[in-house]
């Protein structure tokens, strides 16, 4: 490892990664490098193993065979307080937020800072409202999960999964079903975060416009390999044509519009056949 | 034909792989409760909402079963003049059979129930998932202290259904049917043996809160994330601890009652 010149630089490091679910293969030799203090995207299409992908990382999954390392460790050989103690300092922002409901936002921040320190009340208090500070939510410390709209829940779990000052920080579709404003809101902060906590930042998404404008690197994922690597200046001018199709959202393209199967003539043949059996 | 053998194989595969499931799961639900210990305020929390929240029913069900057997005990023993052992039949029936069967029937229903949806919820929601990546165990910190909970809670609350039944069997009887007062208490007294009948139904209810907790938690762990999930892991708690209370039941009582 000590060999690789940048061994340093990059924080999770994945060789040739195979998982699958059943009888599917999710992931099929992925190769990815993701590097200290960027933002890094990994995008693909809905279904292609990107929340799967979060959760190998975080170990919460293990791999049919392959390597996966966090700042040096190889998550998968873990032991269980070891695995437990690197998720102390990764933050992860889950699809729904994944907010606890049954209290309200002050105490979900507080809630890892109460499971991991022994921290006095005021101390944490001030912690609380710092986090809650840095993504504007100050003055929402009292609301319950169910009254925040989805962007505003959104940011109480980017504040819950920066409340231990993780080195890394994993967005599992930070950008889906939210409006342009709450987007943009997110969008910015990510970026924000990031630099300014010393962050780094693993984007999963498939908006490509929101992750093109924040990203430094990104991964296209398709049937369980990479099929694009690059800036997002890169992948713009890409000459594959299916990286082109999803960078471009493209209807047609060597992802077929149709459903593939029995072609239309045939189908409509076949019925009027059957009409005439009848 | 082979395709339906086929799928009895499966059927009953599943069925055993769900077992083995429920067991690991059992497993590492019990090596969660002694941190519940340390964390005494998670449990009185979940007592309240598991208990508390069946109090009511149990109270009400008591009072009305305990009625029932009140009038029927009176027009079975009165053709014998043996109505003065009013009593002795009510509360034996209660602390023996009634007590544990059917507040852990309405506690299935009711908190068990409870517990599926909220934990099959906390799943569907990714909550679950997200306390693991925030390096919190949900098993000490969601699953046992439910467990705890609901496992203490319905030998209280049988406790608390017989007593109330009794009570309702004294109104009907002595109150409406004019029971000698006295012989109802007395004769009671003297024939409800404290662990021949009382603790044999205590265990019975120690059992079944056990069971019934167990799959209550169990089917909401298990559940398929979504709200379909969900609902369907709700009606399986009901219908697998009402077969389970049932025949547990009966290999009880036939080890404690049957001299087999
Ligand atoms: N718990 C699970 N059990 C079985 N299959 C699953 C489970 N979770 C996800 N999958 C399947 O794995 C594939 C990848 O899922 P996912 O990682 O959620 O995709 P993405 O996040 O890229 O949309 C999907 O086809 C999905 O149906
Ligand atoms: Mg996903």
């Amino acid at each position: 490892m000590s060999s690789n010149p940048d061994s340093n630089e990059v924080l999770v490091r994945i060789r040739d990664l195979h998982f699958s679910r059943g009888n599917r293969k999710i992931f099929n030799g992925v190769n990815l490098d993701i590097r200290r203090g960027k933002v890094t995207a990994i995008m693909g299409p809905s279904g292609t193993g990107k929340t799967t992908l979060l959760k190998l990382i975080g170990g919460q999954l293990k791999p049919d065979q392959g390597s996966i390392q966090v700042d040096g460790l190889e998550v998968p050989k873990l032991k269980v307080s070891q695995l437990y103690e690197l998720r102390k300092r990764i933050g992860m922002l889950f699809q729904s937020g994944a907010l606890l409901t049954d209290i309200n936002v002050f105490d979900n921040v507080a809630f890892p800072i109460r499971e991991h320190t022994k921290m006095p009340p005021a101390m944490i208090r001030d912690m609380v409202l710092m986090k809650l500070e840095s993504v504007g939510l100050r003055n929402a410390r009292d609301l319950m999960p169910s009254e925040l709209s989805g962007g505003m829940a959104r940011r109480v779990a980017l504040a819950r999964a920066i409340a231990l000052d993780p080195m890394m920080i994993l967005y599992d579709e930070p950008f889906t079903g939210q409006d342009p404003i709450s987007m943009g809101v997110i969008v910015q902060l990510i970026r924000l975060l990031n630099d300014a906590l010393g962050l780094t930042s693993i984007v999963v998404s498939h908006d490509v416009q929101e992750t093109a404008t924040i990203a430094d690197s990104i991964y296209v994922l398709s049937e369980g390999k990479v099929v694009g690597h690059g800036t997002p200046q890169e992948l713009a001018e890409t000459d594959s044509d299916w990286v082109k199709q999803f960078m471009q959202g493209l209807p047609d393209g060597p992802v077929p519009f149709h459903y593939p199967g029995v072609q239309y003539a045939d189908d409509l043949l076949a019925g009027s056949e059957q009409s005439r059996v009848d | 034909m082979v395709e339906t053998i086929r799928k009895l194989g499966r059927w009953g595969l599943g069925g055993f792989e769900r077992l083995g499931r429920a067991h690991i799961f059992l497993f590492h639900t019990l090596m969660g409760v002694p941190s519940v210990f340390i964390r005494f305020g998670l449990l009185v929390q979940q007592m309240m909402s598991v208990g508390v929240l069946s109090l009511l029913i149990i109270v009400v069900s008591g009072l009305f079963v305990g009625m029932v057997l009140g009038l029927q005990g009176y027009n079975t023993l009165v053709d014998f003049g043996a109505e003065q052992s009013l009593g002795v039949v009510v509360a034996l029936s209660l602390v023996r059979e009634l007590g544990p069967v059917v507040a852990g029937l309405l506690f299935a229903g009711r908190a068990g129930s409870a517990l599926t949806a909220e934990i099959g919820l906390m799943k569907s929601t990714e909550q679950l998932s997200g306390m693991e990546m925030m390096a919190v165990d949900p098993f000490k910190r969601v699953i046992a202290p439910r467990f705890l909970a609901g496992f203490i809670s319905l030998p209280l609350l049988a406790t608390i259904f017989s007593a109330i039944g009794v009570i309702g069997g004294y109104f009907v009887g002595v109150g409406l049917l004019g029971v000698d007062d006295g012989a109802f208490w007395s004769q009671m007294q003297a024939k409800v043996d404290f662990s021949e009948d009382i603790m044999n139904g205590v265990i019975k209810s120690i059992v079944f809160g056990f069971v019934v907790t167990w799959i209550a938690v169990f089917e909401g762990y298990d559940c398929v994330p979504t709200s379909e999930g969900v609902s369907r892991a709700t009606t399986r708690t009901v219908v697998h601890s009402a077969l389970a209370i049932l025949s547990l039941d009966f290999v009880l009582t036939a080890l404690m009652f049957g001299n087999i």
